[in-house]
């Protein structure tokens, strides 16, 4: 009996899950190539919930940050080629970014940054900043939607700041932070006057996805 | 650490910055001198009666050692800057400072010497060292680092062998200088961080052979990560005891543990800042009914640093409630 449209996209799924954890770049690929879909289509049907899947491992201590990271990092470098080739164009949203506050970590950044490119979101990396680097540099981009990742409990508590000036210059940002402050504390986020936040790089797709759509 | 029951639960306020407000100096000043440092210790000791002196200053003083940058802040511990190991390839001529040389280190051997000198014997002097697997996160960037593991294996097996040198000489110094015992931070073996696949060919044949050339007993802390999926394997390492995580049951732990690792932990550091002194008892209890019967129980905070926010008020409320409930033998029944 042939599968349904729905049990093909669970088995490819199911399938592109296996392969990442065991960073199978070439089964990855051949996952990717022979579906039949878009770019676009596989990251929004293949590679968002099987990223998903492995987000939400990881919360329950099934799978380690290091399979995050190189699962995001396998599926952004496919993306990344064939829409690099022009196969594809990125979808159309406010303009987005990602930043390190204060601190000198970046995995946490790396694994958002990956999993939303290769969700089909583009992005801009601003790397390490101050408070007064991020709010210049979201005023002169013009940023809707701003990431914050943090390592260290005091960077955390210096998202208030950035709050306020942002705010205070009258811009318009939806701010959603993470990092280990915030996955260690629950109410954290919302003492700083962030927006959202996500203990899952995968999670963070579907906060971007309601932000955008609440701004459309 | 003999799995048996003390008269009293031992608890260790693993206070570093916090040493700075005693003395009234900022942070970067209070680890400029040995001498603060240990006064430091020496008054938080008094103050809230816990049992051991620390001698970790801040994680990325081993990257000055190594001649990478440190950044001060404030209100919170130093850290390494942009990392110093840009290119892969220079893996393959580095070489491991050398304790004599590393003129950033004497401080902690000073600050050591006078807290042994004072205290003599009273409680233990605790010695802090990176594990070689967990240094080059600092060193290279934690993204880097997971690709280099992965990728190439060659580099990632010499730089092993260098940061193991270092690794096991900076802590011997420390025990030569009047150190008890040494805290090994290895966070990067936790199961949060590498599957335990990978655990058992990297992190795991690193701390057998680390750690058996340390000359004095260890802890093996996660900061914060997972433990018990490699609890049996942490035993075989040689290491003494292991620091829990809020992540995972204490009790599960400690069953896991028994006769076999000290389980230290688990108070969460973060959401400290905002207990009351009635949370931070409660807090503590818990933790004693989960943990300190049949010994092999240190109560202690689960990142190895308690954040510059907690305040004295909570930190004197973790004292009493230690002090008051956790005479041995434990009632559970009491503790509810």
């Amino acid at each position: 009996m042939d599968k349904t449209p729905g049990q093909a996209r669970k088995q490819l799924v199911d399938q592109l899950e296996s392969a990442l954890l065991s960073l199978n770049k070439i089964a990855t690929r051949r996952l990717f190539e022979g579906a039949g879909l878009t770019p676009i289509e596989f990251a929004e049907e293949i590679f968002v919930p099987a990223l998903e899947r492995i987000g939400t491992g990881w919360e329950k201590g099934e799978v380690a940050l290091s399979q995050v990271y190189m699962s995001g990092r396998i599926c952004e470098d496919l993306l990344d080629e064939f829409i690099t080739a022009g196969a594809e164009e990125p979808r159309d949203h406010p303009p987005m970014a990602i930043a390190v506050l204060m601190d000198y970590h970046m995995l946490g950044k790396r694994i958002v940054c990956s999993v939303l490119r290769a969700s089909g979101f583009d992005l801009l990396d601003y790397g390490q900043v101050t408070v007064d680097d991020l709010v210049n540099k979201v005023r002169d981009d013009g940023i809707r939607i701003l990431l914050v990742s943090t390592l260290m409990l005091s960077s955390a508590l210096q998202v208030r700041h950035l709050r306020e000036r942002l705010d205070a210059a009258g811009l318009d940002v939806k701010l959603v932070v993470g990092g280990v402050p915030f996955r260690f504390d629950d109410n954290l986020w919302r003492e700083v006057g962030a927006d959202a936040t996500s203990p899952t790089a995968a999670g963070v797709v579907g906060i971007v996805k309601n932000l955008i759509g609440a701004m459309t | 650490m003999g799995h048996q029951e003390p008269d009293r639960v031992p608890f260790f306020l693993l206070l570093t910055m916090h040493g700075a407000k005693e003395l009234g100096l900022g942070i970067r000043e209070y680890f400029s001198r040995a001498e603060n440092v240990a006064e430091g210790q020496l008054r938080m000791r008094d103050k809230y009666r816990h049992d051991c002196l620390y001698a970790f200053f801040y994680a990325a003083l081993e990257i000055e050692a190594w001649g990478g940058d440190v950044v001060f802040y404030d209100d919170g511990p130093p850290n390494s800057a942009v990392p110093f190991l840009k290119d892969i390839d220079l893996i393959q001529e580095l070489q491991p400072p050398l304790i004599e040389e590393a003129v950033c280190l004497h401080k902690v051997l000073d600050a050591i010497r006078i807290m042994k000198e004072k205290s003599g014997d009273e409680v233990p002097i605790i010695g802090v060292v990176m594990s070689p697997f967990s240094l080059p996160v600092m060193q290279m960037g934690f993204d880097k680092y997971i690709e280099l593991i992965y990728e190439r294996p060659d580099l990632f097996r010499r730089l092993m062998t260098v940061n193991s040198e270092f690794c096991a000489n900076w802590a011997n110094a420390q025990l030569e200088a009047g150190a008890t015992a040494i805290c090994y931070f290895d966070p990067v073996s936790s199961p949060t961080i590498i599957p335990r696949s990978t655990y058992l060919t990297t992190g795991f044949e690193v701390a057998k052979a680390t750690l058996s050339r340390i000359k004095g007993p260890t802890a093996t802390h996660m900061a914060s990560g997972r433990c018990l999926g490699i609890l049996d394997d942490l035993a075989l390492t040689g290491t003494a005891a292991v620091g829990a995580s809020v992540l995972e049951e204490l009790a599960a732990v400690k069953a896991a543990c028994r006769g076999k690792l000290t389980v230290l932990g688990n108070l969460n550091g973060i959401e400290m800042r905002t207990w009351t002194p009635e949370m931070a008892a409660g807090k503590v209890r818990e933790a004693i009914a989960q943990a300190a019967p049949g010994g092999g129980f240190i109560l202690a905070d689960i990142h190895g640093e308690i954040p510059w926010p907690v305040s004295e008020e909570v930190l004197l409320a973790i004292s009493d409630a230690v002090h008051t409930w956790g005479r041995y033998p434990i009632d559970t029944r009491e503790l509810k």
